[in-house]
């Protein structure tokens, strides 16, 4: 066999993951597992073993729900042949590999730092003498934009290339938040710990990646969650992309200055966060996902806290987004700005809700469903055009669907408190891979544990970590002051990025 | 004289009635209207910081910003009171006085070295030449209709009565403050309220002045939206005594402000590249007026 095919939250054993060699590798991921549309890259890793670095690779096929895993052994001083010179997704992959490692990858267009404090094997060269992309011409100027924001949020820099007005080139720079997420994971051993790093990763999806890694958790323990918890899950995860997506639209008119959508939906936000704070004490959520058992169990109480939160957002939200998106003087600020064409978003390998607006259906829920998901056959919302406004337009579809689902949900809950049963322990030498659709997207965690059944490796993927370039692509040939809009309207973690 | 003490203290509180437009507007209860003066006089009483990179340009020019302001405003009269002075084709200094003013925040904006003052600066000289055949193509309609060249004769001669006159009257108001929100850089050209220096045009230009310049540079701001309401208002006051004319002069600058606070409020603001194009407009609707009077007065 030349790769193994398992399920989301499928917990196998380390060594059944097909080892190849690199041609043999290189040959099954472009001539069979990535010719099909419906498959992509959902993680490509490397693990440090006795031998030199495991080239870990985690394929998806959203047509068939499962994911196909193979590795490859290779030395630190080999140079391969790139996968992104015929699959450009692969391209953020490969530089993370080369910039941990050094392993060089030929036919790779631009082996650019991934996060760079500095260079791993010349400790000189720093972002502080960092060489950006640069045009030589009288005609152009550069602009720089961060690391330290206008706005509050995260650290980035972004470097434009200008013709006039005229965005030709931008060249987006993170790395500012790196915390070294990935090793905290192993170097914190208590479960706590590390179900609060989870929640940490991003701070805008909470849920999303405490689910990720209270899936992987399961897992690894054999733990089925009871029905109710499942439930509970969901019904965070919607409430929480309902809440962001609305944060969002608020956001983008805020940036086109179109001051009545920017405060009613923000005043439509708070409610929906200020919920969290009766769930979970606190309006992130926080604390509500744990591996194995909740410490904050759904009530009868808080299922009709829910019904007269949402009777009084609903009608206005619905009002609000109508009237938006009903503006000649908004339409002509969305409409064709931004865009992202359905084949570059394929070819980028962008995930989640940026790829729905570019009538690209990927969405965890629908393709490798987990949990609740499983009983219900979601089909995912899509969007025609891949511009400013279908990703503004998908939010308002998506969050309508969220609350018919969170209703649902709500619906068939029994609130009987489940006697939780302990974890059992870690499986040893295993291995788990986790997606969850978080209100970005594809939410990526990878779990591979030693003998003694501790972690001997966790591996993060936000999937800002795809959606990075094709901001970078929206931006091509539109004026550099929609820049703001096209931002927001992919609102991309740093953090998440960063690690 | 009158029309000089009455535009300052019009510009106290102009802008905090915009904000409070703005803010009932969207549901909120808002900052009282004295704070955005509270906030210029917070600046006015700081000390600025300079770039080592920028020359003494830079240092004068929110000072010859300032002062270019107060001049234009000195020949702007109230119906037939004169203003500070009065002299036939002062419209014409008004317009330039005001383009010296904004000419050495061009200079200033360039002068820091900053890509995204420079950036402003361009946007800004953009827009004020494509605004400026409005002004005068208006100037020198109401001049043709009226036969004299000075803001006072024009101003007091003008007066409602006539079809015409209210046809050329209701353009007038709209061109002019349209005009008053290009040149003050407020929506729909510009929006003064975004945090975001990609997309700003006048902000961006003001982004290294700090402290008592940063002051200047704002209340020079309120100072022109008064003094363009003060343009709006004497098209309706012509030659009414000054007891009843200063009433009607405080209540048109107050329908003005709360004018601008729902135009910003209820829409977004127009793409950049938009902006050239709708500027061009007011030029058009200018035109017909224009001709519209030559062929009465034939």
């Amino acid at each position: 066999m030349d790769y193994i095919t398992i399920k989301n939250n499928q917990r196998i054993a380390f060594a059944e993951i097909p080892v190849l060699d690199y041609a043999a590798f290189y040959k099954v991921l472009t001539d069979n597992l990535l010719i099909k549309p419906e498959a992509h890259c959902v993680n490509y890793y490397g693990v440090p073993s006795d031998k030199g670095v495991q080239l870990i690779c985690c394929i998806a096929d959203d047509e068939t729900h499962t994911i196909n895993v193979l590795s490859t052994i290779v030395s630190k001083s080999d140079t391969l042949q790139s996968v992104t010179a015929t699959y450009p997704a692969f391209q953020l992959f490969e530089r993370e590999i080369h910039e941990n490692f050094g392993i060089g990858f030929s036919g790779h267009p631009w082996l650019k730092p991934v996060r760079y404090p500095h260079n791993a094997a010349d400790k000189s060269q720093t972002i502080a003498n960092y060489p950006f992309y640069q045009v030589d011409s009288e005609e152009l100027h550069e602009v720089g934009v961060g690391p330290i924001h206008a706005g509050i949020i995260e650290p980035g820099h972004f470097r434009f290339i200008c013709n006039g007005e005229q965005i030709l080139h931008l060249e987006i720079q993170l790395g500012y938040q790196h915390r070294g997420i990935e090793s905290l994971f192993l170097q914190k051993t208590k479960l706590l710990q590390r179900a609060t790093l989870a929640e940490n990763i991003a701070g805008d999806t909470v849920i999303g990646h405490s689910t990720a890694f209270a899936n992987v958790w399961e897992s690894l323990c054999g733990f089925e969650p009871s029905r109710q918890l499942q439930l509970e899950r969901a019904l965070a995860l919607e409430q929480e992309r309902t809440a962001i997506h609305t944060g969002d639209l608020s956001g983008i008119c805020t940036d086109i200055a179109y001051q009545l959508g920017n405060s009613v939906f923000g005043r439509l936000r708070t409610p929906l966060i200020n919920y969290f704070q009766r769930w979970a004490g606190n309006r992130f959520a926080k604390g509500l996902i744990r591996p194995g058992k909740t410490n904050f169990p759904f009530t009868p109480d808080l299922r009709d806290q829910w019904h007269s939160t949402i009777e009084a957002y609903k009608p206005d939200f619905i009002e609000m987004a109508e009237q938006t998106f009903d503006l000649p003087s908004v339409l002509s600020r969305l409409e064709q700005t931004g865009r992202v064409a359905p084949e570059t978003a394929r070819a980028i390998g962008m995930v989640g809700m940026a790829a729905r607006a570019s009538s690209v259906p990927r969405d965890v829920r629908a393709s490798h469903p987990w949990g609740y998901y499983n009983d219900v056959s979601y089909q995912p919302v899509t969007e025609p055009v891949g511009d400013v406004y279908c990703r503004a337009r998908i939010r308002y579809d998506e969050v309508l669907r969220s609350i018919d689902m969170m209703s649902q949900i709500i619906d068939s809950m029994d609130y009987k408190s489940s006697s939780a049963d302990a974890l059992d322990k870690v499986a040893a030498n295993s291995f788990v891979v986790s997606l969850v659709e978080g209100w970005r997207g594809e939410i990526c965690h990878c779990a591979i544990t030693d003998a003694q059944g501790n972690l001997l490796h966790y591996k993060i993927k936000d999937p800002s970590f795809h959606n990075w370039l094709g901001l970078a692509l929206a931006v091509r040939n539109n004026e550099i002051s929609d820049f703001p809009i096209c931002n927001k309207s992919f609102d991309l973690s740093y953090s998440g990025h960063d690690l | 004289m009158l029309s000089f003490a009455l535009i300052l203290v019009v510009s106290l509180f102009f802008s905090g009635i915009v904000v409070r437009t703005k803010s009932l507007a969207s549901g909120r209860k808002g900052p009282g209207i004295w704070q955005p003066m509270r906030d210029i006089w917070r600046s006015l009483r700081k000390g600025s910081v300079y770039s080592t990179t920028s020359s003494p340009v830079f240092r004068v020019a929110p000072s010859v910003y300032f002062a270019s302001v107060l001049a234009a405003i000195a020949v702007v009269p109230l119906g037939s009171n004169a203003g500070l002075f009065s002299f036939p084709c002062d419209f014409v200094f008004f317009a330039y006085v005001l383009a010296l003013g904004k000419f050495f925040c061009i200079i200033a904006a360039l002068d820091t070295g900053s890509s995204f003052e420079g950036m402003g600066a361009s946007r800004e000289a953009l827009f004020s030449m494509l605004a400026e055949p409005a002004f005068f193509i208006l100037m020198g309609t109401l001049g043709l209709i009226t036969g004299h060249t000075s803001f006072l004769q024009i101003f007091s001669d003008l007066h409602l009565g006539s079809t015409l006159s209210y046809a050329l009257v209701s353009i007038a108001c709209f061109l002019l403050l349209m005009i008053c929100m290009i040149e003050n850089s407020r929506m729909p050209v510009d929006d003064p309220k975004t945090h975001l220096e990609l997309t700003m045009i006048h902000e961006v230009m003001i982004l290294d002045n700090s402290g008592f310049d940063l002051g200047l540079i704002l209340h020079a701001t309120n100072l022109k939206f008064a003094m363009y309401g003060a343009l709006i208002a004497n098209l309706f006051i012509g030659n009414l005594e000054v007891s009843v004319a200063a009433p009607v002069f405080l209540g048109i600058q107050f329908v003005v402000a709360v004018v601008a606070g729902i135009i910003e409020s209820f829409m977004a603001r127009f793409r950049m590249s938009h902006n050239a194009q709708f500027i061009l407009v007011l030029s058009s609707l200018a035109l017909l007026m224009l001709f519209g009077v030559m062929l009465v007065n034939n």
